[in-house]
């Protein structure tokens, strides 16, 4: 019996190896070693023709970090970042809030045919999305403006801030409005002092799930937006593609990877708070 | 009564604001003129250009092969990672898998590039995209899949247990039909972001291969036109008809993503 029993641990060991190394393996690989390179990365010097100097020859260095702290221009631009994100994000809740509203006072047996319409559109082609404003701004006059970019952001993004709500509100439970109402609470009293703390988490992942892509986003100001409209985005793609300065590149991929981990993290931060009280 | 009023108008607002830009994209790739500005009439000759244009056509192709062997090949380690995931809980795997799919993808596309060109001095082509499209699916089949094991009642494995069946036996007679509708939305769901994947491709691609958004961006950049309206509306058909398969197999992924 015992030696039958270890003959069964074993073999669920080695079962359970088998099914979780392969993926382990190839996302070790492919994604954090990649990840720890590029922080490597932001420590070199760049390459005569592009990409990283030799290591024995250069070796590790602040110059990268260096040039991005002395001009004020990158500062600025993740500052630009920042707020584009931010009012994006604002203007998806300000349009999410009263379709997803509107979806959960809907019949259940409607509900689920209109969030597949807030999806569908989302399926089609990310630059399809964006083109579709190219057509539509372009004889507005408006294309390649900041007007633009915001528009583009937030079509892209709208879904992922209505759906997180959706699933939030359609979770409460109607009898506490009821409630309000029998105690003399009008509509915005009822909104304001139940419907709306109680989505509280749901706004916070709907946010966290459209400021964090907008913050790295390039193509939409690339594509929509004038010169002067560029993002973070926009610059590390240029250091990667275009001025082939690598460490330059790599230190501002680490700033924004910064920058998304603080974001996520205050979100859940705000979240668990939220769940105490 | 008014309340209610409001509250419909508004979200019959944001649904046009969802549909009417992707409206304009489908008449216009009807419309007999060069420009997208006004309608001159219907035709179909933008269709028939886009079936003369042979390097978009090589393009349609190379997205098509990546996205069926990345796909299959997120599937099954996707797949392998959401049971791990459900059964046994392995520290750092969570953040394996969760991290690609929630970070920035220019994170992701740039750090991949550093890598295939500086670590390995790879040439950028077909390898590095399919390596890449794998990366960012396999988290989503994952997640999918852990979804769909959650949803179960264990004691149908504790049962297949105490009857008397192997682990592998369990697996295969118990554990793998439950999930295929899992599986199976998985991979619609990875087919779908492949085929569709401009960020991290345009790190990764390198300049010998090219894929149909590669190719479309590199269209818009220069020019809006109706060529591209065709594109768009072909696309859009495609991915409706996935969409519906994935509907039709697992009906439940719909409230599961939501």
């Amino acid at each position: 019996m015992p030696a039958s029993s270890s003959r069964t641990d074993r073999s669920a060991r080695l079962t359970r190896w088998l099914v979780t190394l392969p993926p382990a393996l190839f996302l070790v690989v492919f994604f954090l070693i990649p990840a720890l390179i590029m922080a490597a990365a932001s420590f070199r010097e760049p390459g005569e023709f592009g990409g990283l100097a030799p290591l024995a020859e250069r070796g590790f260095s602040l110059d990268a970090y260096r040039f991005v702290l002395d001009d004020v221009i990158y500062a600025w631009i993740l500052a630009k970042s920042f707020a584009v994100a931010g009012l994006t994000t604002l203007l998806c809740l300000v349009l999410a809030y009263p379709l997803a509203v509107l979806i959960v006072r809907s019949p259940k047996r409607r509900r689920d045919l209109l969030v597949l319409l807030v999806i569908l559109p989302f399926a089609s082609n990310f630059l399809i999305r964006i083109y579709a404003w190219m057509i539509i701004l372009g004889p507005l006059d408006l294309l390649y403006s900041p007007v633009a970019v915001i528009v583009g952001m937030v079509y892209v993004h709208l879904p992922f801030m209505i759906l997180p709500l959706y699933t939030n509100l359609e979770k409460h439970d109607p009898a506490l409005l009821e409630a309000a109402q029998d105690l003399g609470a009008g509509g915005w009293a009822r909104f304001w002092c139940v419907t709306w703390p109680l989505s509280l988490p749901g706004v916070l992942s709907g946010s966290a799930l459209v400021f964090i892509p907008v913050l790295g986003m390039f193509a939409v100001p690339e594509l929509l937006g004038g010169t002067g409209d560029l993002l973070i985005g926009n610059l590390i793609k240029e250091q990667f593609l275009d001025n082939r300065d690598w460490p330059l590149g790599a230190a501002l991929s680490l700033l924004l990877t910064l920058a998304v981990l603080a974001v996520a993290g205050l979100s859940s931060a705000l979240t668990r708070n939220r769940g105490q009280m | 009564m008014k309340r209610g009023f409001w509250l419909w108008a508004a979200g019959l607002a944001t649904y046009a604001f969802l549909y009417v830009p992707l409206a304009v994209v489908v008449l216009f790739s009807f419309n007999d003129s060069e420009l997208n500005a006004s309608w001159v009439g219907f035709t179909t000759r933008w269709y028939g250009k886009l079936l003369g244009d042979a390097d978009l056509l090589q393009a349609a192709a190379n997205s098509l092969l990546i996205a069926i062997v990345s796909s299959t090949i997120a599937t099954v380690l996707g797949t392998m990672a959401g049971i791990a995931l459900h059964r046994w809980r392995p520290p750092l795997l969570p953040f394996l898998v969760l991290t690609p799919v929630a970070m920035p993808e220019i994170l992701l596309g740039v750090s991949l590039l550093l890598f295939f060109r500086q670590v390995l001095d790879l040439t950028l082509g077909l390898f590095s995209i399919l390596a890449a499209h794998i990366t960012f699916s396999l988290g989503f089949v994952a997640i999918i899949v852990r979804a769909r094991l959650a949803g179960m009642d264990e004691s149908i494995f504790e049962a297949a247990r105490d009857l008397g069946a192997t682990p592998w036996r369990t697996f295969t007679r118990v554990t793998f039909p439950l999930i295929v509708p899992g599986i199976v939305a998985g991979f619609l769901m990875s087919f779908t972001l492949s085929i569709d994947d401009f960020v991290i491709t345009f790190f990764v691609a390198g300049v010998g291969v090219t894929t149909l958004p590669l190719q479309i961006y590199s269209l818009i950049k220069v020019a809006v036109t109706p060529e591209v309206n065709a594109i768009s509306t072909l696309l859009m058909a495609l991915t409706l008809t996935l969409i519906a398969l994935a509907l039709r197999f697992a009906p439940e992924t719909l409230r599961k993503s939501a």
